[in-house]
């Protein structure tokens, strides 16, 4: 919109100058010029009676320009004054007239503006809580149904992807999972050591890392390692696809997506969390084993020897068999923001974030009711 | 439901009576009726937004119609269980506008994918199924590139490959001539009229390029703010002096499709600076 190429870097100033009893439009009207006009015009003194506007030493003019020479005017007439400009470029009339002729146009009712209260937030954002775990239960329903009919019919089961699912969730997690655990039990054997050694009890040192590693953190530092590296590799790459129409293409051909895709990651992922689990339990143990072996003397042989008479099969099955759930969790979220892609490439971006933040928060909320389920069941005292 | 079937003339191969469908508030189709004979080629021309693509996801069953009947070779699409959809999705082939190839097969197992996952023919057979179906579209020397290494319009042809990979009854072409240049355009144009009449296919395409699409089309639906606002061969079209025909023939900016989306008064939201 601009009609006057005179320095874009440097402009000057726009403002209303008086001399000589006429008022003088100077410096270039535009988006760069405009800046602070209207606070040095709200203390600018107007005489009384008819005011005059020269425009002829405006320098260049654009569409925010007329809009605040449109609204000065305006303004002064609505003050009592009759205002009018003179002298300006026809060019510049034209473009005034324009911006005049547009801001009548579409003079209708003004409403007033409302922002929604605080309940109408809440309601709206409670709402959109409850419509994904809606869709999060169809989601699980429609595997449901095309899990079923697989189990039916194992042949129709795609085992080289799901194998490859166990292979890249499970045996290339294998040295992360393994790494944190180990350091995970060392810290908590470290942490709890220091205050066992206070009261003589260092071989409890056994008791407490072999049952908080095995019934509670071990699994679920596994499930937070893979809800972080293949839940959303899930999510990313379901969403790739869906972006890419890939998946309404094998709907096309003939394949539902669901067997195809959903199924063997889900199934491959039960297979691999568990054994993941299990990986984890014993390198937390040794993490363990190595603190109490060099903080409170009990050598690698007690440690073990002590093992079986505190940790009851109770307490490992209940460990590990809480993991296919937290796999089941990961594959469905994963998979479910992957399938809620639309549109562009940040749509990945943001439904592959969700998937990560909502397993997490679920494996956490569903570890917290079984521990709440089943107590301290197995623990001996 | 029974007494609701209609009986669709042996030369029509889909047809839709009283369509509705809405995604939310906006109303997409109300009480559209549209046969497609068998054979030849038909059009859907309209301007963008106006749910083209929605009303072949309609006719392919990934889409539920809200209202009236869609009727595909005497089966009502919209009352079909999963397993007889995917059975029917099988005889129809969709060009994507995105041309949709598997990123991580090459052209080969892209075009084999369908025949792989249906039939359980020798390797040799696919083998060959594969070069013929290449053949026809031009691309039998890409078969070992990867679709990253692809231009626009050889995607497009690759995808084409795979559409008719399954030797189905119909195709839908989903905007085949955007975003191509001139020469591919003229390829495709040429590739969708003889596949139609050598494989003697029936063909649905989606577009906005009137020239490329009036050039092959038997019959054209011109569909505008959820209504088929016009429809006849390309000559008759040609003739027609609808508004809509003129709007969307010359071009012009304004007219029954408006330059302004629906909107509040300009000045209600000067004021209040928000939109409500």
């Amino acid at each position: 919109m601009k009609q006057n190429g005179s320095g874009d870097e440097s402009a000057t100033a726009a403002d209303i100058q008086a001399s000589d009893g006429a008022f003088y439009c100077v410096g270039d009207w535009t988006l760069e010029g405009i800046e602070d006009l209207d606070k040095r015009l709200s203390r600018k003194h107007w005489p009384d009676g008819a005011i005059e506007v020269d425009g002829s030493r405006i320098q260049s003019f654009d569409t925010t320009g007329a809009l605040f020479l449109a609204d000065t005017l305006s303004d002064l007439r609505q003050a009592g004054h009759t205002a009018q400009v003179a002298a300006l470029r026809p060019e510049y009339q034209q473009l005034l007239e324009l911006v005049i002729e547009r801001k009548q146009a579409d003079h209708g009712a003004s409403k007033p503006a409302k922002k929604p209260g605080l309940l109408a937030e809440l309601g709206r954002y409670t709402w959109s809580k409850v419509q994904h775990a809606l869709g999060l239960l169809a989601f699980l329903g429609e595997t449901s149904v095309v899990l079923a009919r697989s189990l039916l019919q194992p042949s129709r089961i795609r085992w080289r992807q799901l194998f490859a699912n166990v292979e890249s969730a499970g045996l290339d997690a294998i040295p992360i999972v393994g790494l944190l655990s180990f350091l995970i039990g060392l810290v908590i054997a470290y942490q709890g050591g220091n205050q066992l050694r206070y009261y003589g009890a260092n071989i409890f040192i056994v008791d407490l890392v072999s049952l908080t590693m095995l019934r509670e953190l071990a699994p679920l530092i596994a499930s937070i390692i893979v809800a972080g590296r293949t839940g959303s590799a899930f999510a990313a790459q379901l969403g790739a696809m869906q972006v890419n129409e890939e998946i309404d293409a094998l709907r096309t051909i003939g394949i539902n997506p669901f067997a195809m895709l959903v199924l063997p990651k889900l199934l491959g992922l039960c297979i691999a969390l568990p054994l993941l689990a299990l990986f984890a339990d014993i390198a937390s143990l040794f993490g363990g084993m190595v603190v109490a072996r060099f903080l409170l003397e009990i050598s690698f042989a007690d440690f073990i020897q002590r093992l079986p008479i505190v940790v009851t099969p109770f307490s490992f099955l209940f460990g590990i068999g809480k993991t296919p759930v937290f796999a089941l969790i990961i594959a469905l979220v994963g998979c479910y923001q992957g399938f809620q892609v639309h549109g562009g490439a940040d749509s990945v971006g943001r439904q592959t974030t969700e998937s990560v933040v909502q397993s997490i928060f679920l494996v956490i909320i569903v570890d917290a009711i079984f521990a709440v389920l089943l107590g301290t069941k197995g623990i001996r005292r | 439901m029974q007494s609701l079937r209609v009986l669709a003339p042996a030369d029509l191969l889909v047809t839709v009576r009283g369509l509705s469908f809405s995604r939310g508030e906006r109303v997409i189709f109300e009480q559209v009726d549209i046969d497609i004979r068998r054979g030849k080629i038909t059009a859907i021309m309209g301007p963008s937004g106006t749910g083209k693509t929605t009303l072949l996801n309609l006719i392919g069953g990934l889409l539920q119609p809200a209202a009236g009947s869609i009727e595909v070779d005497g089966e009502r699409v919209d009352e079909l269980g999963l397993t007889e959809i995917y059975r029917l999705r099988k005889r129809m082939g969709m060009l994507f506008q995105s041309s949709a190839l598997f990123t991580d097969l090459s052209v080969f197992e892209n075009v084999a994918f369908p025949l792989r996952e249906h039939t359980a023919l020798p390797e040799s057979i696919i083998h060959t199924l594969v070069l013929m179906k290449l053949e026809a579209v031009g691309l039998r020397g890409a078969r070992d590139l990867f679709p990253s290494e692809l231009s626009g319009g050889m995607a497009r042809r690759v995808a084409l490959a795979r559409a008719i990979a399954l030797d189905p009854m119909m195709i839908m072409y989903d905007e085949p001539f955007a975003g191509q240049d001139p020469i591919s355009m003229g390829v495709l144009v040429k590739l969708i009229r003889t596949l139609n009449d050598a494989l003697g296919l029936t063909s649905i395409v989606v577009s906005h390029d009137i020239k490329e699409t009036a050039s092959i089309a038997d019959y054209i639906y011109l569909i505008s703010n959820g209504r088929v606002v016009e429809q006849g061969t390309p000559a008759a079209l040609d003739r027609s002096t609808s508004p809509w025909v003129e709007q969307f023939v010359h071009g012009l900016p304004d007219g029954p499709v408006p330059f302004h989306y629906p909107a509040p008064p300009y000045e209600a939201e000067l004021l209040t600076g928000s939109a409500l």
